[in-house]
């Protein structure tokens, strides 16, 4: 596998990046990573602090001070070690991790005037791409742990996304035998059918699959526990625990009127159907998606500038001029996206609209989204997120020409298994209630981690989870010998 | 997911009713009458929801109109091919139980799903009515089967070419007026096209008659991540997949889901051109 690099010298915190009047043609990855001598120079400006916080906003607690030291004594397969004790997926974290909200937001250097982090603090996560990379670029071998003790002990993963990729891999090094459930067709979660490619690359995603089968991991595509299989009949076919990563899958709508309307999609069906199922490869892959000549994509978060950005290409892929527009009750500054999401949709030409209020979708005979109806905002006291609530201004009503939509304002758990698992105790949002200490379910040797607990997080929290319900389930194991 | 058996059971027009069965006996073990399979004919198929028509323990029938690109690949499969991908079983079983007097009414391809649902209502002792129509009568399918099942048989045909001409509606609105006292005890169960369920529960209603429809809606993943098969049901968004794909016949905006259906009608007439399938 082969990652882009820069070779010149000029950059010294920041990676090049594709330009962006080439990116929105085609879904390569935008951000290449940092060459060594950026790295180096990055890697330099660490003031290796006596009492480092940006471990400690790390949700896995990554010794970020201990691999960023080993990337300036050039050992980087010592500092794609160090990361590994805490995070089995680099490459993947050093792409998709909201760092400026983590573990640069807690760096020293950060000025700490803004939500997120200042760009003085160090460019955490990619380092942690550069270790990352040098892991998959060399092949580096997982360690697996000494004492094989439990590999006699069957583990089944329910879900293989961010959290159940990370809780295999962590029973595998100790030898357990792991059997990985997946609904879909193909592996990886929300990293397959949510983040697009030129986020997060196939290819990055598909080594670090392949790196848990040759650590004895088994994957079985379409196969929906809850439905072929349930837990009980799990434990009767010999797996001794169970690992629920089923993620947070249903999406919210915004209950306006015609919200049904043709041509308006939830951020999940249009990244499903264009991540998951190619539709940007139409007709070659089957599966089709409407591109709008005005796209409007309603919601700020991360998934939002994916959908976004998606649409944004596929309308010059299809030869329409770039006509997308964001939609958000807040302000900029309230935008729950990743930082450099926000910017390279802005780059790319996508079109913010702040303190708009969505009111009504308008269709046209055959039913088809024409335009949004919508209310101005202003920003009122702040409500239990800490971010100030957007107040509909009465009488502001105006329209938003529009012939696709996306809804992008944020999931629900999935019920599919949970549903027909009455043992599984859930809280009023249907996600599941566990141990704190053991992210072990109210089902005796059922854990649990990711978005169903606890509802919609990033990855790095779904994999911090996993990690801890991972050492649960062997404690729990090393009990039954 | 290999293929074990493949028939034409009919064709006409232009139009063929294929039926296969698809090794598949985890999934037999555990589907239900009403329930369905998501599958992928190949790596850059489509993923499309069918209802299971039978099951045995080696695996699964089921039976499908050759319409879209999807289908018709579906429809060119051999004996020992194996699909890319198959899921299920998916939605809630139908609910069976003794309703009494149950009327079940199929059009066209729809015949086929409720065909398991006939045989589980029988065996739970229900007086069985059936109704079957197609637009002529070599489209007409499982004929013997549902007649061998039911107590009263009814066969329509639009062109007349078999059976009463019309609609099956038609017929069903003549039952109803031969009967015409509300009973808790009926049940009507419609699987069709839209525009037939849509006048099936039209019929049923002024008569306060229980009245249940299979939708078919189209859907992406079929578990309920994306809402692709959203319909509205009493004014209330639903997901077809996992909140169905039964509703009640009387609270279902057909209107709506007739236009979501059509979607991507210019796609699929686009896709169908470039394999000479139009």
């Amino acid at each position: 596998m082969k990652t882009k690099k820069n070779t010149s010298v000029t950059c010294i915190t920041y990676p090049k990046e594709l330009a962006s009047s080439e990116r929105s043609k085609n879904f390569s990855e935008v951000v290449f990573g940092l060459c060594e001598e950026e790295m180096l120079r990055e890697a330099s400006r660490c003031l290796q602090c006596k009492k480092p916080a940006c471990i400690a906003g790390c949700p896995v607690g990554i010794d970020i001070k201990t691999f960023i030291y080993k990337l300036t004594r050039k050992d980087y397969a010592g500092a794609h070690y160090t990361i590994k004790e805490k995070n089995n997926f680099p490459s993947i974290c050093g792409r998709v991790c909201p760092a400026e909200y983590q573990c640069r937001y807690a760096c020293v250097l950060n000025k700490k005037k803004l939500p997120f982090a200042s760009e003085e603090a160090i460019n955490i996560h990619f380092l942690e791409r550069f270790a990352g990379d040098y892991g998959v670029n060399n092949n580096l071998e997982a360690l697996m742990s000494a004492g094989q003790e439990f590999s006699k002990y069957r583990v089944a993963v329910v879900g293989s996304g961010p959290a159940g990729l990370c809780c295999s891999g962590e029973l595998a090094r100790r030898g357990i035998k792991v059997v990985v459930f997946e609904g879909l067709q193909a592996f990886g979660g929300v990293l397959r059918y949510g983040i697009p490619p030129f986020r997060l690359p196939r290819d990055i995603l598909d080594y670090e699959i392949n790196h848990l089968k040759k650590l004895g991991v088994e994957f079985v595509p379409n196969f929906i526990i809850g439905r072929i299989k349930t837990l009980k009949e799990l434990f009767s076919e010999g797996f001794s625990a169970i690992f629920l990563g089923l993620g947070a899958g249903t999406p919210s709508f915004l209950g306006v009127k015609g919200e049904n309307l043709c041509n308006i999609y939830s951020a999940n069906e249009f990244l499903t159907r264009v991540n998951l199922m190619s539709a940007y490869k139409f007709p070659e892959f089957h599966t089709p998606v409407n591109i709008g000549k005005k796209m409007l994509v309603i919601g700020g978060g991360n998934t939002a500038m994916d959908a976004a950005r998606v649409a944004l290409r596929l309308q010059k892929m299809q030869g329409l001029a770039a006509d997308t527009t964001i939609v958000y009750r807040r302000t900029e500054v309230e935008l729950p996206a990743r930082r450099l999401e926000i910017g390279h949709a802005k780059e790319e030409g996508v079109v913010f609209r702040f303190l708009v209020q969505p009111v009504e979708f308008v269709g046209d005979e055959k039913g088809f989204v024409r335009k949004i109806k919508c209310l101005q905002c202003q920003l009122g006291d702040p409500d239990d997120s800490g971010r100030r609530r957007p107040v509909a201004i009465e009488g502001s009503d105006f329209e938003i020409a529009c012939d696709a939509a996306i809804i992008a304002v944020g999931l629900q758990a999935n019920q599919i298994l949970t549903g027909v698992t009455p043992e599984l105790k859930v809280d009023k949002y249907a996600d599941l209630i566990v141990d704190a200490q053991t992210m072990e379910t109210s089902l005796k040797g059922v854990f649990a981690g990711g978005d169903i607990v606890g509802g919609e997080g990033t990855v790095i929290e779904a994999m911090g989870m996993a990690k801890k319900a991972a050492r649960a389930i062997i404690n729990y194991l090393s009990k039954k010998t | 997911m290999k293929i074990l058996s493949k028939e034409v059971i009919s064709e006409a027009k232009g139009v063929r009713i294929m039926r296969i069965k698809i090794s598949a006996p985890q999934i037999a073990a555990k589907v239900k009458p009403g329930q369905f399979v998501v599958l992928m004919v190949g790596a850059s198929g489509e993923r499309i929801p069918l209802t299971v028509v039978d099951r045995d323990d080696e695996g699964i029938t089921l039976i499908f109109q050759e319409a879209g690109l999807t289908s018709r690949l579906l429809g060119k499969v051999e004996i020992g091919d194996v699909l890319y991908a198959l899921a299920g079983p998916l939605g809630h079983p139908t609910e069976i139980a003794d309703f009494g007097k149950t009327i079940l009414v199929g059009g066209g391809v729809g015949i086929a799903e409720i065909y398991p649902v006939a045989r589980a209502c029988k065996e739970k002792g229900n007086h069985l009515t059936v109704i079957i129509g197609a637009r002529a009568k070599d489209l007409l399918i499982l004929e013997k089967e549902l007649k061998a099942l039911s107590d009263e048989f009814f066969v329509a045909t639009d062109d007349g070419s078999y059976g009463k001409k019309g609609f099956t509606t038609d017929i069903l609105q003549d039952l109803l007026n031969q009967q015409p006292t509300t009973n808790d005890q009926r049940l009507v169960y419609a699987v069709g096209p839209l525009p037939m369920m849509k006048r099936v529960a039209a019929v049923t209603r002024p008569f306060g008659i229980k009245t249940i429809v299979s939708l078919n809606a189209l859907m992406v993943d079929a578990t309920g991540m994306c809402g692709c098969c959203r319909v509205t049901v009493a004014g209330k968004t639903r997901f077809s997949c996992i909140d169905g794909p039964e509703f009640d016949a009387h609270l279902v905006d057909f209107d709506e889901l007739v236009k979501r259906n059509r979607i991507y009608e210019d796609k699929e007439k686009h896709i169908c051109n470039l394999h000479n399938l139009s």
